[in-house]
């Protein structure tokens, strides 16, 4: 089966570099996506590790952390997954309004979080917990930990939120410029699938951080 | 094989380019890839030639007790580079990023590869890294002192440049995975009609094999990287143990990425091995499955060993005897692939060429390697010789006796390809035999000492060593003006060497059936393809062809 799609798709184009080979580019994108979660899998190894060292003071630490801003933003991640996915479907469907405004509202939705997570972080840091600070370095070695694997977890989970926003507002100008269009949307289902990766990583650090206790 | 007429008169790949610039530029944003192929082999030739200058600077400080031309902190940094040069500017990304970006698109019979802007762009984040690398030499603070492997608690203690020169590290490890997921999706989506996985050249194997640790592996370094880097700047205490981090928890992360690199350096040299041999021995290579088959075997199992580099670091007694005979179970693949190329030489016809004397020369270094790499895999001999020169001795023999040939005799074997025109044979046969000598000399003296006590990256040294030590410095001479002499041989052939036709070898793999130089795009037709990928009989129609 692979070989004569190859030798069709081969046939189509004279050259390489015209060629477009969309199983290809969503292989290349899943290959990516492998290499992300094996970036966070190091950290939930270090996680585990610890925790495993530290169970009390991780039980103690966990419980500082507000788990109503922590479930909002998992519900708010959740969602805008869900608008991704439907804007891909518009364009499937030749509705392209519809899906600038799914795309847009996705946009909307991680700067929604964003800003969640700039108020729980500055709230830890008004009361002193940051890594190196007095108060955190006075506490013992369970209760350091934690809140730098959830600094530095969740700083990298941010991170890629915000790339994920960039990636997001080219899709929006490829949309809008009909770069992306109704039998060429390969670029935004990759772009849904990276966003849909960072939500997965979500889903994982927020029973790791706020539900155990 | 190819039943597209070879066309002389056609273009090749210097003459025309794939974007509508000419001169330099050109070249710096062409998405062919055997263009962006050579600028990798310029860059990392560059490096390569930095690294070799260092480690003779090194060995220069060595030759007496005391201090002869340096002083112990700039000693201290001259290795660390020599390290991080070596490994991840110059032996990771070397051969799947020249004779990978060159070759495995032709030998596929493909146009390019499947993402040749991403190719391009993984270049130059190659070449960023290597400034970031170059950067950190001259920030306050100096340079990185911590040895390559950059171990906690001393790589947050130094107040040299670390975080810089690991970003840098971390910056090429970006380059390596966009070069893997580019090689696994051209190996998947773009072999030609006829191409089944079991009719690829054997160097497609390994690089396919390499992509994918490249995949596998590369993440995870980065993330330990980027948590030292974390560590340093904001004192999280991850691998802290003054704040309850664990610092064996960094060497497991850090060697289960640079266990597989191990494999990332030698598989893609198996895997030109695997195409020199039966092309001189005209003969059909021994176990063409076996061989294909061991490179993952060799992929996958590298993948269990790592802990094998902290015997003496303080782990259970059970986890160290598990992973004492994962290792072994690892020697039994490279063990397969040597006996094949021996057993292809069987009975063959042989031709005794250039690269093929690489090739031999490659054999003896890489089993003196590998054999020894089994007594530092044995508990008992390993907390003896843990850190000592003989593990000095033994990387180096499978590093550069293993993927160091392997790089000469790959750019023996392809330059007429790539450049059109031969090289002169006597000076490149001498170069060999200069290599073999002063390799021997300087590394084989290393086991001596190593078994002897001499602990690695020391500065000074006790009286008894002394001789060993001049034996070795004199040996990286020989060595230096082997790699001149190579060089100014093939550096001088690409204007005065004489033209070489398509197949000056007589291989029958796909890129012997295309012009030398290759034309643009590969080829006019995109074969279909028939043979088996080291069927000799083909060479008669071959002939007929052109």
């Amino acid at each position: 089966m692979n070989h004569n799609s190859v030798a069709g798709n081969e046939n189509n184009h004279t050259a390489a570099h015209v060629h477009r080979d969309d199983v290809g580019a969503k292989l290349g994108m899943w290959l990516f996506l492998f290499t992300e979660v094996l970036l966070f899998g190091g950290m939930f190894l270090a996680y585990a590790v610890y925790r495993y060292q530290y169970p009390d003071q991780f039980r103690i630490a966990a419980m500082e952390l507000n788990t109503g801003i922590g479930t909002l933003n998992t519900v708010i991640l959740l969602t805008s997954s869900l608008t991704v996915a439907l804007s891909i479907a518009a364009i499937q469907k030749k509705n392209k309004f519809l899906s600038i405004l799914m795309l847009s509202l996705t946009v909307v939705f991680a700067l929604m979080f964003m800003v969640n997570k700039y108020f729980e972080w500055m709230a830890k840091i008004d009361h002193g917990i940051f890594p190196g600070s007095e108060e955190l370095l006075g506490r013992p070695n369970g209760q350091i930990l934690f809140f730098g694997l959830y600094y530095v977890m969740t700083g990298l989970h941010g991170l890629h939120v915000f790339i994920g926003v960039i990636v997001l507002l080219f899709m929006l100008y490829f949309l809008i410029k009909n770069d992306i269009t109704p039998d060429n949307y390969t670029k935004l289902e990759n772009a849904g699938l990276y966003w849909h990766l960072v939500d997965l990583i979500w889903i994982f650090l927020f029973p790791l951080f706020y539900l155990i206790q | 094989m190819a039943n597209g007429a070879v066309a002389i008169e056609e273009k090749n790949f210097y003459q025309q380019s794939t974007n509508k610039y000419s001169g330099i530029l050109s070249w710096l944003l062409t998405t062919d890839h055997k263009r962006i192929g050579l600028m990798y082999l310029y860059t990392i030739s560059f490096f390569f030639i930095v690294g070799v200058i260092i480690g003779i600077l090194m060995r220069l400080e060595l030759i007496a007790p005391g201090k002869t031309i340096m002083d112990a902190q700039t000693y201290n940094t001259l290795f660390t580079l020599h390290g991080v040069i070596m490994i991840f500017l110059f032996i990771v990304p070397g051969l799947p990023a020249i004779f990978g970006n060159f070759f495995l698109p032709i030998q596929i019979g493909a146009r390019d590869v499947a993402f040749p802007r991403l190719n391009l762009l993984s270049y130059y984040v190659y070449v960023a890294g290597a400034i970031l690398v170059f950067i950190s030499l001259f920030l306050p603070g100096g340079p990185i002192d911590t040895g390559w492997t950059f171990y906690i608690p001393y790589s947050v203690r130094s107040s040299t440049n670390v975080s810089m020169a690991i970003f840098a590290a971390f910056v090429l490890g970006f380059s390596s995975i966009l070069t893997g997921i580019n090689f696994v999706t051209t190996v998947h989506r773009l072999r030609a009609p006829g191409m089944t996985f079991f009719k690829m050249p054997l160097f497609v194997w390994a690089t396919y094999a390499t992509a994918w640790i490249q995949i596998i592996a590369t993440p995870v370094i980065g993330i330990t990287i980027l948590l030292v880097i974390i560590e340093r700047a904001f004192g999280v205490g991850i691998f802290d143990p003054a704040l309850g981090g664990d610092p064996i928890l960094y060497q497991h992360l850090f060697w289960i990425y640079s266990h597989p690199a191990v494999y990332i350096m030698i598989l893609p040299a198996m895997g030109v091995v695997s195409e020199i041999i039966p092309t001189f021995a005209r003969r059909t290579i021994f176990g063409y499955k076996a061989i294909a088959m061991s490179s993952l075997a060799i992929a996958f199992v590298g993948y269990l060993v790592w802990a094998h580099h902290m015997f003496t670091s303080g782990m259970s007694d059970t986890a160290r005897w598990i992973f004492s005979l994962l290792t072994f179970i690892v020697a039994l693949p490279s063990g397969v692939k040597v006996f094949n190329w021996v057993a292809t030489m069987y009975k063959g016809s042989i031709d005794p060429q250039t690269p093929f004397l690489w090739v031999m020369s490659f054999i003896v270094l890489f089993s003196i390697g590998g054999l020894t790499g089994l007594v530092l895999g044995s508990l008992a001999t390993d907390v003896h010789l843990h850190d000592t020169y003989f593990v000095v001795a033994h990387f180096h023999y499978v590093m550069f006796g293993g993927t160091g040939t392997i790089f000469f005799a790959a750019l023996h074997y392809w330059f007429p390809k790539m450049f059109g025109r031969m090289y002169f044979k006597k000076p490149a046969n001498i170069a060999v035999l200069l290599f073999f000598i002063g390799f021997n000399m300087l590394y084989f003296t290393k086991f001596i000492m190593g078994y002897m006590g001499m602990p690695r990256r020391y500065y000074d040294y006790l009286p008894q060593f002394a001789t060993l030590q001049e034996i070795s410095t004199v040996g990286s001479w020989i060595l230096a003006l082997a790699i001149f002499i190579m060089l100014g041989n093939l550096i001088y052939s690409l204007r005065k060497g004489p033209k070489a036709g398509p197949n000056p070898w007589g291989g029958v793999t796909l890129e012997w059936h295309i012009p030398s130089p290759p034309p643009m795009e590969n080829f006019k037709e995109i074969p279909t393809v028939t043979h088996e990928p080291y069927d000799f009989s083909q060479l008669k129609e071959m002939k007929n062809e052109s």
